[in-house]
């Protein structure tokens, strides 16, 4: 075990006075709970979405199994790259989710960071979406490596923008920015309707009956390199994902603007006593946010997609993952990666890739919405977490000291 | 010189003379342009609008240089957009134009507005009390899908009501358990509510439904006929026949403004809010407050999610995954557009109610036009939070954990 991992939480009643923002509750949290409140909430998500599973008549362990291995996570077992193993196939599937989660997640995280809760990443990634399909269908005879770096530059400036008028919005007038972005959100969805729609500027040109956009052209698909474009193989886009998850690592904690964006989310008083602009801080924050769920977009998009329907529109819920994905693994680069892991795990394993005989995917389905839900819901109750645990301590060593390395070090 | 000063003593003369009330005169004379190119006026000359617009923009300006921007502006702003949809309505054909507004579009809007209202009430309790509640679109779901099992497995609307009502209760009590006592982030807990909610009513309704629909003849909510509007043309289909939970909606924003403002419990409601440790202090117990409002708006929000499933459509009973769509934050942005009072919140839900209503009827002249139009709520609340027309304030202690001492 860690030096860490052995300093005790703080007790309840400290961590809670000071709350006045969500960077300041989630400060407390890093440093109370490491790596021991998210495994706990995990559990206890999984063990009540179990309850539910069987109270409706179905053997839980054997449903969590198929999802294990619907999600491919069985592959480790056997690894393989052969693409006509269900278990590799199933895994290919579940890293593409994962991508998209990780870069949701940081649009997510990065907001959270300054002290802003940044829901927008729905609408932010509908931006690039639909930025990075009309850019992909236009152009058509680019060389393709600049017509996918022009796709992805663009889609994620959309991004950047879409966020950037919630954050505008809180550092001139003061709007908060979760009403905002739940505002972008759906004027977002209501414009890729618009676009994707029939009579819409981006349906497709083929047929005017069916409202779903035109495929974007060769040279602006990402390749592919384990499976095929065809059978939806893995693209490129998950190193581009594990890339960003480094360069939120080193934006944060190696510049400047990392330096001044954990400043004001800190404590904006204090950050703009010591100098720091607070109100540009919080635009380009948000900005920086929404690049990461524009760029989710574009990877979607330029990745496997390459096309969107108006249906499709209702039934994305990556954005709102991220939600869970960023708190879950605490903003942290590393934690975010695990938690896109484990939901992109739980969004192909309970839908296309289960087969199971005790659950159908329907069912299983909207069970990832209910371990969504319980996770969200503990990881915000972190204090209850912490007291099972403290408690827990407690009984196995009486008598510990309360003053801690970490404490005597701040 | 004399009758000068008289004159200007004269209270009428004064108010007229209010720079506010030229503002609210101007934003209203905008409306009117654009109302007098549809029915039942239906100017077929644009020249009418134009000019009343033109009014309107004057009033707005002589507003401006009076000190009241703001106001002005929005006035002047009222004054071109009525212009512009003059324009528009005297350019589009007569029979479109009766298929968009006749009389069964005031019915259609107050459907529309009933489930917001609910829930956008349903809000106000809660957030008057200082806590956020962004979960209402999930306690909606929830009243949406539990209201239609109970009144198929109960047998009658009634018992639909009251269980969908129950089951909205439970989970803002939970939430409220989150919220109050574990001073859980509220924003996280809310969006905690609202997943929770999807996957729940999305796991039943395939458990007990098979995720396909729900069987016809389920009790509905009864609609209210008053037999003396049969026979009129317009107040027959306008609100002739509109639902109990229409009706019931319109009692609610006059009983809440009555409960908030006039009433001691009000108060209370109030000062935990605003202050909670003065509150505290003269011996309210804020947590039970809390608890009572959070509750109460699970309860109602679940109401409007009824109304929802078990009597917004005539053809029956109706239920699909994630049925809310979003209303829940269309109810919530009323709230803040209406600045956390009743009677705002209903106005705003109206225009909200209204604009779906139009959109709905705007497929005549184009579905992709139709789609657009429904970002507008969106964009007017953003407009509004964005402070624009008018400052929203929100309770002081909002969104705030209390922890007593």
């Amino acid at each position: 075990m860690s030096q860490a991992e052995n300093v005790p939480p703080e007790p309840p009643e400290e961590a809670a006075i000071e709350r006045n923002t969500i960077a300041v509750s989630i400060a407390l949290k890093q440093r109370a709970g490491g790596i021991i409140v998210p495994a706990i909430t995990v559990v206890i998500a999984f063990l009540m979405s179990g309850i539910v599973v069987l109270a409706t008549g179905h053997n839980p362990l054997i449903a969590y199994r198929d999802i294990f291995n619907g999600a491919g996570l069985n592959w480790i077992f056997h690894p393989t790259t052969d693409l006509t193993s269900t278990a590799a196939y199933n895994l290919t599937q579940t890293l593409l989710q994962t991508t998209t989660l990780i870069l949701t997640g940081l649009a997510v995280a990065f907001a959270f960071r300054c002290g802003m809760f940044n829901i927008g990443g729905q609408g932010q990634y509908f931006a690039g979406i639909i930025v990075a399909n009309w850019l992909g269908v236009e152009f058509s005879s680019m060389n393709p490596f600049l017509h996918v770096l022009l796709c992805i530059v663009a889609a994620t400036l959309a991004g950047a923008f879409f966020a950037g008028i919630a954050g505008f919005l809180k550092a001139t007038v003061g709007a908060h920015e979760v009403i905002t972005t739940i505002m972008l959100n759906w004027i977002a969805i209501y414009l890729a309707s618009w676009l994707f729609g029939d009579g819409g500027p981006l349906q497709n040109s083929a047929d005017k009956t069916v409202p779903i956009s035109n495929d974007i052209a060769d040279s602006a698909k990402l390749p592919d390199f384990w499976g095929q474009q065809i059978l939806q193989g893995l693209h490129i886009g998950i190193f581009i994902a594990l890339a960003a998850l480094v360069v939120y690592w080193a934006i944060l904690n190696r510049t400047t603007l990392g330096y001044e964006v954990r400043a004001v989310g800190f404590n904006p008083e204090s950050a703009a006593y010591g100098g720091i602009n607070v109100k540009k801080n919080l635009i380009r924050a948000m900005a920086i946010s929404g690049a990461f769920a524009g760029l989710a977009g574009a990877m979607d998009m330029l990745g496997y997609l390459y096309h969107y329907a108006q249906s499709d529109i209702a039934f994305s819920s990556v954005g709102f993952l991220g939600i869970a994905v960023a708190l879950l693994g605490r903003n942290t680069a590393v934690g975010v990666g695990l938690s896109a892991l484990l939901f992109g795990a739980l969004l192909f394993g309970t839908t296309h890739g289960l087969t199971s005989s005790v659950i159908k995917p329907e069912l299983a389905g909207n069970l990832t919405y209910i371990i969504q839900g319980l996770i969200v819901l503990f990881i915000g109750a972190d204090l209850l977490i912490l007291a099972v645990w403290n408690s827990r301590r407690k009984l196995r060593r009486p008598g510990h000291p309360k003053v801690t390395t970490s404490e005597a070090a701040a | 010189m004399s009758t000068w000063a008289a004159r200007l003593e004269n209270p009428v003369s004064a108010r007229l003379r209010d720079p506010s009330t030229t503002g609210y005169a101007g934003i209203f004379l905008g409306a009117f342009a654009a109302f007098l190119c549809i029915p039942p006026i239906q100017a077929r000359s644009v020249m009418w609008a134009i000019f009343v617009g033109i009014v309107a923009v004057v009033f707005g300006i002589w507003t401006v240089t009076r000190g009241r921007a703001r106001l002005g502006w929005g006035a002047v702003a009222s004054g071109i957009i009525g212009i512009g949809l003059g324009v528009l309505a005297t350019r589009s054909s007569v029979g479109n134009l009766n298929a968009v507004f006749d009389a069964s579009l005031v019915a259609q809007t107050f459907a529309f507005t009933t489930p917001l209202v609910f829930a956008a009430i349903g809000g106000l309790f809660s957030e008057r009390s200082g806590v956020v509640n962004i979960g209402l679109e999930g306690m909606m779901l929830m009243g949406a899908f539990w209201g239609v099992y109970g009144a198929d497995k109960g047998g009658s609307w009634i018992v639909g009501l009251l269980v969908g009502a129950g089951v909205g209760g439970v989970l803002a009590l939970v939430y409220a358990y989150f919220a109050i006592h574990l001073r859980a982030d509220q924003i996280v807990g809310g969006t905690a509510v609202n997943f929770l909610a999807l996957g729940i009513t999305g796991y039943f309704f395939f458990q007990f439904y098979n995720g396909n629909y729900i069987p016809s003849g389920v009790s509905t909510i009864p609609n209210v006929n008053i037999p003396g509007l049969k026979h009129s043309h317009f107040f027959g289909p306008a609100i002739g026949h509109l639902n109990i939970m229409i009706w019931a909606s319109l009692a609610l924003v006059i009983v809440s403004y009555i409960v908030v403002f006039k009433t001691p419990i009000g108060l209370r409601i109030r000062a935990c809010g605003e202050h909670p440790r003065a509150a505290d202090t003269v011996g309210i117990n804020v947590y039970a407050v809390r608890y009572g409002c959070v509750v109460l708006s699970g309860i109602l929000a679940a109401l409007g999610g009824v109304y929802l499933s078990d009597g917004f459509t005539s053809g029956g009973a109706t239920f699909g995954d994630n049925m809310t769509n979003g209303r829940g934050f269309i109810a919530l942005a009323a709230l803040i557009f209406g600045n956390w009072r009743p009677a705002g919140a209903f106005g705003a839900a109206l225009l909200f109610g209204f604009s779906t209503a139009v959109a709905l009827r705007l497929q005549v002249y184009s579905a992709s036009a139709a789609t657009l139009f429904n970002v507008l709520p969106y964009a007017l609340t953003l407009v509004a939070v964005a402070g624009v027309i008018g400052r929203t304030v929100p309770p002081a202690a909002d969104g705030k954990p209390y922890k007593k001492q």
